[in-house]
């Protein structure tokens, strides 16, 4: 769409056509190891045919530095298995992690656990706390593996416990605490080690609706502090759509679709993507920067707003004036949202049918 | 539905060949009693086998055992020579770093008490084998654990052991172990770490493998190595289930070193309930047995204790302070006892002996209602025990039931029973029907009387119904094992009492669990009682039936009853008390009266888990008959008591080889349909 993909930043954590298949004779599929790179549809309904399960088929994906990458799928979609895959707690059958450039499929062990310690953080759908560790010790516990002396790894902790606001609670054990109250220990924990890439598995799927929302809210806060490259996985839309910079669908093990999320909005590739974007309120999704169109007159006397404000609060101005000017960082003029432009948008949202989008 | 009728067909075909066997038998010998000539010699194997191993390596053996000596001499001198009042206060802080001030003040009462009463040497003597036994015990099981954890290939080997070792009677381990050793406290010392060593594998295997998949990755992704995975991550993280397993292998512990004392040479509270038995002072045992049960709750709740304090709140500061107050308190009564020589050493002028009292009111009360008690005995004897044994043809007569039993009467018996059949047939399933007909057919001739092959083809059609071709083989290899033994005619007399004690159990059992899941006020009364006999070790349980009924069959049936009810009151309440709320919610709002709800809703989805109170009834009830023959069982238990008296390895090791198959085959049968009735009802299997 308007904006394209050039303000990302480098990329840093790199998935490329990882196959992980179930079954006893799973590695046979990738003898020669360009087998995975033919059309991996007919490929993994060839490997289904023979009794084996696909858990992901040839998935690739970048995440950039900064970025919030949202993995969206249904419950065996194979979200779940891949982001095992990106720190190998699941061993991938066949294709390339690249972490910095390097691919982590080729570490050895000793290599690996050195990642793990230092580069990876991760946080888990329920929760994965030591029960015999209270939450300052299970916080600092990355720290201890690392052999770093007590004084030391409990400053560290206490400083992510207040960024996480557990402060008081650190002497508590996780079955004292509420469901909300442990994700922030997770979320704590990961964050000790200062990893670079953070990799959330359904981090508040456990969790009641408004606890979800209050911690979705918490963890945009942390990650407008911290610019982790973040890879995210959730089975909810809304979830998705709040918190993604870029978001990937994936169904049967395979990626459907990978873009904004107001790319998928807009250009949904195929019915299946359609089926999640056609309920959500466009209105609220959709940045005034998405429907814009070039200035092609005079601006003066026009409301003028932020690029990211969204469509829901421009509409009322739409039906009484000519338009709403989308104006930059130092009140640059960017464009002009008009009422014809977004009816426009959005036709040709629902027109298109093909697969489409930035993957 | 042609399935239904093929196995119907089956099972009249197996009564019918019962009759015709029961007929044959008196002309065929080998029907009645399989002939002395066929039994196979493999007693005499083991003897051979055993004293070659004696003759050739016992000096290893003793070596070990010499070894042995010295540490359970050193803690029973460190106990000894601990004055009584630091001791009582040690065990005490013990308790309140368990659980709390409760406990701590039960543990002083009790411990009052074993002082008082004059049984502290003795109790010390016990404690100090359960304090080498339990380490050892731990150490042991929980490597051994690990290895089962670690390899699934160790696991299938280890598990089927352990069911052998928990199913053989204790007293048929103590044999071989005595030829090793030979006497002294090591053998109970050796006997008692074999047995309580089997639970510390199954909690370390189970909570080891329970550890959450999600802890596990997050330890990895801490990036912990394998090392620290498992010390850091995984074992702390099943450590209430290894708790759990520490509990278990004490209380089997202190149940196995109190039964070793029949061995003698341990002047330990177990020789003390077995000496007083003897000589029929049942005043003093029931005080000792008393000590012996007080001892066992107290190491229960701390164990339990701790292995709750592991997930709850640490106090460290406080705790700290604990230790600090209880040192020098510790020091403080030293001070005093050197001081005090009343503090050091109770005088035997202060003991209390309420014994003699005990004894006169015992033979007054048995004076007094002899009557009665008799008229209980026989009564039991003719109509439950005897017509179960050898059967109505055998057990009615005039001089028991007061008339003779006529053809008249078998024609009515008959025609009754097959009517009874129908019936039930066909208000609940032919399965019923059948039934009603194999319970008959025993019934009426008795367990003895019926011929050995065709009590297996019941037994085995039974397997193959619960758990197809498998099963069926293994329950015909096993009861084929002990007839080509020679251990037939005495398993079936075990079958006979445990039976009937395990029936008598489970329906009065499930009774009383019933209305205790409908009554709160019955189930708080109700499980307290069950805890204590629950952790009573079994000797214990003998003493009060032994005082009023003396020795025989009916004490035993009683202590069996006493003790193999626990299980299926406990389990009932909780199949019942357990089940999902939103069926008991649909079925009120359908409209049915609380009997309904009961019998036609709550009964039918708690019957697995009933089901599986019935398996743990009968392995409780096994584990009593074991002891029962102390007290004149006659089964395969006495065949290994007597074993055991007599020093014969091959016979003790075979029949006690054949109790744990019966064990096992009921286990293996009970467990298997209780598994199969979740799954459909889509339970939860706990």
């Amino acid at each position: 769409m308007k904006t394209s993909s050039s303000d990302l930043g480098p990329v840093v954590l790199s998935c490329r056509n990882v196959w992980k298949v179930y079954g006893p004779r799973a590695d046979s599929f990738f003898r020669p190891v360009s087998a995975g790179a033919r059309d991996p549809a007919a490929r993994a309904a060839e490997i289904r045919a023979t009794g084996h399960i696909v858990a992901n088929a040839s998935v690739s994906f970048d995440v950039h530095k900064g970025e919030i990458f949202v993995i969206m799928g249904l419950s065996g979609s194979g979200k779940s298995t891949i982001v095992r895959c990106l720190s190998r707690l699941v061993e991938p059958t066949a294709g390339e992690i690249l972490l910095d450039g390097e691919d982590l499929l080729k570490k050895s062990t000793a290599e690996l656990i050195e990642i793990r310690r230092h580069k990876l953080g991760m946080v888990f759908q329920s929760f994965g706390l030591m029960p015999h560790l209270n939450v300052i010790d299970n916080i600092a516990f990355p720290l201890k593996l690392q052999g770093m002396g007590e004084a030391d790894r409990h400053a560290r902790a206490a400083r992510v416990i207040e960024l996480v606001g557990l402060t008081g609670r650190e002497r508590n054990y996780p079955s004292e605490l509420s469901g909300g109250q442990q994700q922030r220990v997770g979320i704590a924990r990961s964050l000790a080690v200062e990893p670079e890439v953070w990799l959330l598995d359904e981090p508040f799927s456990a969790l009641d609706p408004l606890i979800r929302k209050q911690m979705q809210d918490e963890f945009l806060r942390i990650q407008r502090k911290l610019h982790k490259s973040i890879v995210f996985i959730t089975h909810d839309f809304q979830e998705a759509l709040r918190i993604a910079d870029r978001m990937a669908i994936m169904r049967d093990g395979a990626v459907v679709q990978i873009g904004r999320p107001i790319d998928l909005i807009l250009n949904p590739a195929d019915d299946y993507i359609r089926d999640f974007t056609q309920d959500v309120p466009w209105e609220s999704i959709l940045r005034a920067s998405d429907i814009m169109e070039p200035v092609s007159g005079t601006v003066e006397g026009l409301r003028r707003v932020a690029e990211d404000t969204s469509v829901a609060s421009v509409l009322p101005d739409l039906g009484s004036s000519a338009g709403v000017v989308v104006e930059g960082p130092r009140g640059t003029v960017l464009g002009i949202v008009t009422a014809r432009g977004l009816a426009a948008s959005l036709a040709l949202g629902c027109a298109q049918t093909g697969p489409s989008g930035s993957a | 539905m042609a399935q239904v009728d093929r196995c119907t067909a089956l099972w009249i075909g197996a009564i019918a060949i019962t009759l015709i066997g029961v007929l044959l038998q008196g002309r065929l010998d080998w029907l009645a009693r399989y002939p002395e000539a066929w039994v196979l010699p493999v007693a005499d194997v083991v003897n051979a086998v055993s004293n070659w191993v004696v003759r050739h390596f016992a000096w290893i053996f003793q070596g070990m055992s010499a070894l042995l000596e010295y540490p359970i001499r050193a803690v029973q001198k460190g106990l000894h020579a601990l004055p009584w009042s630091v001791a009582m206060l040690l065990f005490c802080i013990l308790a309140y770093a368990a659980s709390g001030w409760r406990l701590a003040l039960f543990t002083l009462g009790a411990s009052a008490y074993m002082l008082t009463i004059g049984y502290w040497d003795a109790g010390m003597n016990t404690l100090s084998l359960v304090a080498i036994s339990v380490p050892s015990a731990i150490l042991v099981g929980f490597a051994i654990g690990v290895w089962g954890f670690r390899s699934a290939r160790a696991e299938r080997v280890i598990m089927p052991t352990l069911d052998v070792l928990q199913t053989v009677p204790t007293f048929a381990y103590l044999l071989p172990i005595l030829m090793l050793f030979g006497f002294g406290t090591v053998v109970g010392l050796i006997a008692s770490i074999l047995y309580s060593f089997p639970p510390m594998v199954r909690n370390t295997i189970l909570g080891l493998r329970r550890v959450a998949p999600e802890v596990i990755e997050s330890g990895l992704m801490a990036g912990a190595t394998r090392r620290q995975l498992f010390w850091q991550v995984r074992v702390p993280s099943a450590r209430r289930q290894l708790m759990l397993g520490v509990n278990q292998a004490t209380m089997a512990s202190l149940s196995m070193v109190i039964i070793a004392s029949v061995i003698g040479g341990t002047a330990d509270l177990g020789w003390e309930v077995l000496s007083t038995i003897r000589k029929a002072q049942f005043g003093e045992s029931l005080l000792v047995g008393l000590v012996i049960a007080l001892m066992a709750m107290v190491i229960d709740r701390v164990t339990i204790g701790f292995a709750g304090a592991s997930d709850r709140s640490g106090k460290t500061a406080p705790r700290n302070s604990l230790w600090l107050f209880a040192g020098m308190a510790i020091v403080l009564i030293y001070g005093a006892c050197l001081m005090l020589p009343l503090l050091y050493d109770w005088p035997a002028a202060y003991r209390i002996n309420p014994a003699p009292l005990m004894n006169e009111a015992l033979s007054g009360f048995i004076t007094a209602f002899r009557t009665q008690i008799e008229a209980i005995k026989t009564a039991a004897f003719y109509f439950v025990m005897l017509p179960a044994r050898i059967g109505l043809q055998g057990a009615v007569s005039p001089f028991t039931w007061g008339f003779a039993l006529t053809p008249g009467h078998q024609i009515a018996y008959a025609l009754g029973m097959i009517a009874l059949a129908l019936w039930s047939a066909r208000r609940w399933t032919p399965k019923a029907g059948i039934a009603v007909l194999i319970f008959a057919v025993i019934y009426f001739f008795g367990l003895t009387g019926l011929p050995w092959p065709t009590l297996i083809l019941i037994l085995v059609l039974l397997s193959h119904g619960i758990g197809g071709a498998a099963m069926a083989l293994g329950t015909a290899l096993g009861l084929l094992f002990i007839v080509v033994t020679g251990n037939w005619p005495a398993a079936v007399l075990s079958i006979y009492l445990c039976g009937i004690a395990v029936a008598i159990a489970f329906t009065l059992g499930s009774a009383i669990g019933i209305w205790a899941a409908q009554n709160d006020r019955v189930s708080a009364i109700v499980r307290p009682i069950n805890d204590t006999l629950q952790t009573m070790p079994l000797f214990v349980i003998l003493i009060p039936f032994v005082m009023i009924f003396k020795i025989g069959d009916f004490t035993a049936l009683l202590a069996i009853i006493a003790y193999a009810i626990v299980p299926a009151i406990r389990y009932t309440e909780h199949g019942l008390r357990d089940l999902p709320e939103t069926v008991i919610e649909a079925a009120r709002m359908i409209g049915t009266t609380p009997r309904q709800l009961l019998w036609q809703v709550k009964i039918p989805l708690a019957l697995p888990i009933m089901m599986l109170g019935l398996n743990q009834t009968i392995l409780y009830g096994i584990a009593m008959l074991v002891i029962a023959a102390l007290v004149g069982a006659n089964g395969l238990e006495q065949t290994v008591y007597i074993a055991l008296t007599d020093g014969n390895v091959g016979q003790g090791l075979i029949a006690g080889l054949a109790m744990a198959i019966i064990a096992i085959i009921a286990d293996r049968m009970t467990s298997g349909w209780s598994r199969r009735r979740q799954a459909t009802l889509g339970l939860d299997s706990q």
